[in-house]
């Protein structure tokens, strides 16, 4: 079974700060505070079209139009 | 246009050959009948509105899900989408092999590539997806009369399944390119098992007040006694956008699903849905899909808290109600009369004025779609 968890090391006087910062909040653990901090940092919206092939482009815009959705 | 949940839109619809093929090998598969909802199931995996996942779970995701409401890539996701059979079914079949999936009506709906057979617990599902091991819940309910072994694989959808709303019935693919069409950058996602009253065309309209459409999503598939009938729900959403909407800038189309009421958990999950349709946004109100009194009001908002990499925008309504006063619709950060001068947008009260055969007040309900709903002789779910 794979390890659920891994170990990151960090400056103890961020970790001082951070377990500081949390007090009276939410989050229980420095640990998930990081994870938080990491996950929204990784997360990039890329403002990319859909690709979608022409034949299915057609195809859809036709129903779309025989359900009165576009004109 | 924001991206499908983990990036790419799930497409598993067989077509041509392929499609001939499957429905051709069909006969010779193992069969697996399944209810209403597990091929709803099936079919938003297949069409994408369960993007990124491709077939039913396997353990490492199920218990990811369970344990941390992320599937085992750490991607957020709050509900176990799984495949239950009796333990005599999943002995006979064979890992590595296929297995057709049949609907109620006989008909073949996809291929399982069955990966994965495992045991599970029905009381961990209990407490950790719904926070409650009371029967009496719904979900509870739903999971007690699950079969012993969860199968996990792939699959790949041969047909869709009849259903007399196929008119409303859209995929992911298709609103992303409708909302294209519509030169919708920003959209509004709202989610709903209920015919509208003022309070919900308030919600509503004071999101699209900020975005550039809005769509509307209600839940077709099996919900609870005394829930608004399917038929209802659309007609009476279709009266209220055609009276009081701009063609323009709102859209309805279901979702084909069964309500879980699992209270945050089930936000979360609404919230990608909706991100696979391509919404930016979503409507998340007081008690959102809850039931009783087994959420906090505003749980289905704290919990959103914990996804801060979601990519799609939850909007969140407190409780709001119409002030005799301020002759409008208001919330408690709008609003400075006494409770005196609220009246409530309470769902029973509106429903007993209908069951009556009373007009609800105008303040509550728009005229048009109160006479909708009093054209069907029980408008709600026995």
């Amino acid at each position: 079974m794979e390890k659920e968890f891994t170990t990151v090391s960090i400056p103890t006087s961020l970790y001082k700060k951070i377990e500081e910062a949390i007090k009276g909040t939410d989050i229980s653990s420095v640990a998930s505070y990081v994870a938080k901090i990491l996950r929204e940092a990784l997360y990039k919206e890329e403002a990319e079209q859909d690709v979608f092939s022409k034949e299915d482009e057609e195809k859809v815009k036709k129903r779309l139009k025989a359900l009165g959705y576009i004109d | 246009m924001i991206q499908p949940h983990g990036g790419k839109l799930i497409d598993r619809i067989l077509k041509g050959d392929e499609k001939r093929e499957a429905l051709e090998k069909a006969k010779t598969l193992p069969p697996i009948k399944l209810d209403a909802e597990s091929i709803s199931d099936v079919e938003n995996i297949a069409t994408g509105v369960f993007s990124p996942l491709e077939g039913f779970m396997g353990e490492a995701d199920f218990r990811s899900v369970l344990s941390h409401m992320r599937l085992a890539s750490d991607l957020p996701w709050t509900i176990p989408i799984v495949l239950d059979v009796e333990k005599g079914v999943a002995g006979k079949l064979r890992l590595g092999s296929d297995v057709i999936l049949i609907n109620e009506g006989g008909d073949a709906s996809a291929v399982l590539h069955l990966e994965e057979k495992y045991a599970y617990d029905k009381e961990e599902i209990a407490r950790k997806v719904f926070g409650t091991t009371d029967a009496a819940h719904p979900g509870i309910a739903k999971v007690k009369g699950m079969k012993d072994v969860l199968l996990g694989g792939k699959i790949d959808l041969i047909q869709e399944s009849p259903t007399p709303y196929v008119r409303y019935k859209l995929s992911p693919k298709e609103t992303r390119i409708l909302f294209r069409e519509k030169n919708w950058r920003t959209v509004v996602g709202f989610q709903t098992r209920n015919t509208p009253h003022i309070g919900h065309e308030y919600i509503q309209k004071s999101a699209l007040t900020f975005v550039d459409g809005i769509f509307i999503n209600p839940v077709i598939g099996k919900k609870k006694k005394g829930d608004y009938k399917d038929a209802v729900i659309l007609a009476s959403y279709e009266e209220l956008i055609r009276n009081y909407y701009l063609k323009e800038r709102a859209v309805m189309a279901i979702l084909m699903m069964e309500m879980r009421y699992a209270g945050p958990r089930e936000a979360i999950f609404h919230a990608i849905i909706r991100k696979n349709f391509g919404c930016t946004h979503i409507i998340i109100g007081r008690d959102h899909a809850g039931v009783g009194n087994y959420y906090h009001p505003y749980a289905a908002q704290d919990i959103f808290e914990e996804f801060p990499e979601l990519g799609i925008v939850p909007l969140f309504f407190r409780s709001f109600y119409y002030c005799k006063k301020c002759q409008s619709v208001v919330n408690d950060k709008t609003c400075p009369h006494p409770p005196a001068d609220q009246i409530q947008f309470s769902g029973t009260k509106i429903r007993d004025l209908l069951v009556k055969g009373e007009y609800p007040p105008a303040e509550l309900v728009r005229p048009e779609v109160a006479k909708i709903i009093m054209e069907y002789k029980n408008p709600f779910n026995e």
